[in-house]
């Protein structure tokens, strides 16, 4: 789908910005007793890169990602966008969740218009709109309703809703986690080359090693909670990535190691 | 195109396998039009066959009039395959003709022939269609009347029910100086204010405009505000990702979320407040339908009673047919809606 789209309809690449998370804590209060979710933990992401956020479930890491997205504030540290705090949402780091949230009253065309409503610039920036639509491979679901599309395509009008903001950021937490096996191959490879052409920078939060190899080129492992980075892994391998290579089967048995389940694999 | 062969297919296949029991095929397909047909001839029949134990006018036109009716259901039986989608809805609806006709022949035969039932408070059919052609500019007065006090009392209704619900489901403030007063006040049946209401406001017209617009008001703004409450926070932290401001979370995101539970208020309140209508009607305003059934029963005319009743409840189903026709149109995104 994305592979066969022509080059020139891709608009200006919004070049990914820097991210920088210092020493950041969180906890939320349930019941009045403190549960530690985040325990100092410092990531700096340089500009463009991919970096996935690898943990057992519930350690804290979509946390993280609402922190970076603005959508809560850290208990304790900072978080940067190219130097400048994050102090609530903005448009510039945009979130797929795992869920494709789309809005059951909107069309599919209305519901990637969203951002540009919001912002106010829609009137103008209709053609974005379609442009997104089409670098998904949607363009002729345009009218329909999210009831009448299956999961991946779902989740595919929801990743067209976010890039249509050109984000400099764009997070991603676990958007192929519900979807069929077949499905999450294809939207994998469509991620990379989506990425390769926008150049922003990506956080994917992930449960699966092997998808967080095959996509980033940097893997964050966390411990359980409260999480704290426990290792940080470069991946230089080239892309399309084969999930065969002895390469990344290495590194996934280590990364399995660190999880503590390297006696199952 | 691929549809060449579906065709030729069915052309070569068409051929009805059972040709010889022509007849009762064709019974099976046009019986009920036929018996429909029969009914309302037997109706026609009834009317004309025995003297009235009354004095009734429209007798002998209701009698022709039903012997139309047969003719037309007879007709557009037979030639139903001619009539395109006119000839498919009387078959769809044939079966009620049926019971129509039987129904109507047994109560002309048990009322204007042998006054089986007491007969004042019993009319026969052609005594309401004698309302209908006598008292017409009575009755069409009496529903202006009924129709502009519901539609005032209605829209305000629903408008400020909305408008409270929204808020109240919003920002905490407005929920805890408004929610109270919503619990204390609510519940009350609005035709418990109706003492109070005929004294206080200037005429009956707006007293009862108030009650129609309170027994509305009430369930709009409960589950307009259960509406907004239950929307899922997921959709307003991608609204806030994506560069939403509070405006936009309300319009955008809030009220189309919430609209299903509204219209399942506006139904409730639709419902309320035609009880409402009508006592507001009987005991305080001199006009409308509910005016006019009171009048009737004072004179002792109970087949402007029936009469009256009949417009009523058509008045009713319609208006309930157009609020599920916008509600149907507002919310073409939702699968499965119940058809009224």
């Amino acid at each position: 789908m994305v592979a066969t789209a022509p080059a020139e309809a891709v608009t200006h690449p919004a070049a990914g910005a820097e991210l920088d998370i210092e020493q950041v804590s969180h906890a939320f209060d349930i019941d009045g007793i403190e549960l530690p979710v985040l325990s100092d933990v410092s990531i700096s992401v340089e500009p463009g890169e991919f970096v996935a956020l690898l943990g057992p479930s519930g350690c804290g890491k979509s946390t993280l990602l609402r922190l970076v997205a603005g959508l809560d504030k850290p208990k304790a540290g900072r978080l940067r966008e190219d130097e400048a705090r994050i102090r609530s949402p903005h448009p510039s780091r945009v979130v797929v969740f795992q869920d494709p949230t789309l809005f059951p009253w909107r069309s599919v065309w209305d519901n990637v218009a969203l951002g540009l409503e919001a912002q106010g610039i829609l009137r103008s920036q209709r053609h974005r709109v379609d442009d997104a639509l089409d670098l998904v491979g949607l363009s002729s679901f345009r009218n329909a309703y999210p009831h009448q599309l299956s999961g991946g395509m779902a989740q595919r009008v929801a990743l067209a809703r976010a890039l249509v903001n050109d984000p400099k950021i764009l997070i991603l937490d676990e958007p192929l986690g519900k979807l069929d096996s077949l499905t999450r191959i294809t939207m994998q490879a469509e991620l990379v080359s989506l990425w390769q052409r926008k150049g922003f920078t990506t956080l994917l939060v992930t449960h699966d090693a092997e998808e967080a190899l095959v996509l980033a080129n940097r893997v964050i492992v966390f411990s359980d909670r409260p999480a704290r980075v426990k290792a940080d892994i470069r991946v230089d391998r080239p892309y399309p990535r084969h999930r065969g290579d002895p390469y990344l089967a290495d590194l996934r048995r280590q990364i399995l190691g660190l999880l503590g389940l390297d006696a199952t694999w | 195109m691929s549809t060449y062969s579906l065709s030729d297919g069915l052309a070569s296949g068409a051929p009805r396998a059972s040709r010889a029991p022509l007849l009762a095929t064709w019974l099976r397909e046009s019986g009920v039009g036929v018996l429909a047909s029969f009914a309302w001839i037997a109706f026609g029949l009834s009317c004309l066959w025995w003297q009235d134990v009354g004095d009734w006018s429209r007798t002998h036109s209701l009698g022709i009039a039903a012997f139309v009716i047969a003719a037309i259901a007879l007709f557009g039986t037979v030639g139903a395959d001619y009539l395109g989608s006119a000839g498919q809805a009387l078959h769809k609806r044939a079966p009620w003709l049926v019971a129509l006709g039987a129904f109507l022949t047994v109560w002309e035969v048990a009322t204007a022939k042998f006054a089986w039932l007491p007969l004042p408070f019993f009319p026969p059919p052609q005594a309401i269609i004698e309302v209908y052609t006598d008292d017409l500019p009575k009755l069409l007065d009496s529903v202006f009347a009924s129709i502009k006090l519901q539609l005032g009392g209605y829209l305000i209704g629903a408008t400020i029910g909305f408008l409270t619900g929204v808020s109240i489901g919003w920002s905490r403030a407005v929920g805890y100086w408004v929610h109270p007063v919503l619990r204390f006040i609510g519940p009350l049946p609005a035709t418990a204010w109706l003492p109070i209401a005929f004294f206080t406001f200037p005429s009956s017209w707006s007293a009862s405009t108030f009650l129609i617009a309170l027994a509305t008001g009430f369930p709009v703004t409960v589950l307009t505000w259960s509406g907004v409450a239950s929307v899922s926070n997921a959709y307003y932290d991608v609204a806030r990702t994506l560069g939403a401001k509070p405006s936009f979370l309300v319009l955008k995101v809030a009220i189309p979320a919430a609209l299903p539970h509204v219209f399942v208020g506006l139904f409730m309140g639709l419902g309320s407040s035609f009880a409402v209508l009508v006592v507001a009607e009987m005991i305080g305003v001199k006009a409308g339908l509910g005016w006019y059934l009171q009048w009737a029963q004072g004179w002792a005319a109970y087949a402007n009673m029936y009469a009256a009743l009949i417009v009523m409840s058509l008045l009713c189903s319609g208006a309930i047919t157009l609020l599920f026709a916008i509600r149907d149109r507002l919310l073409v995104w939702q699968k499965g809606t119940v058809k009224w």
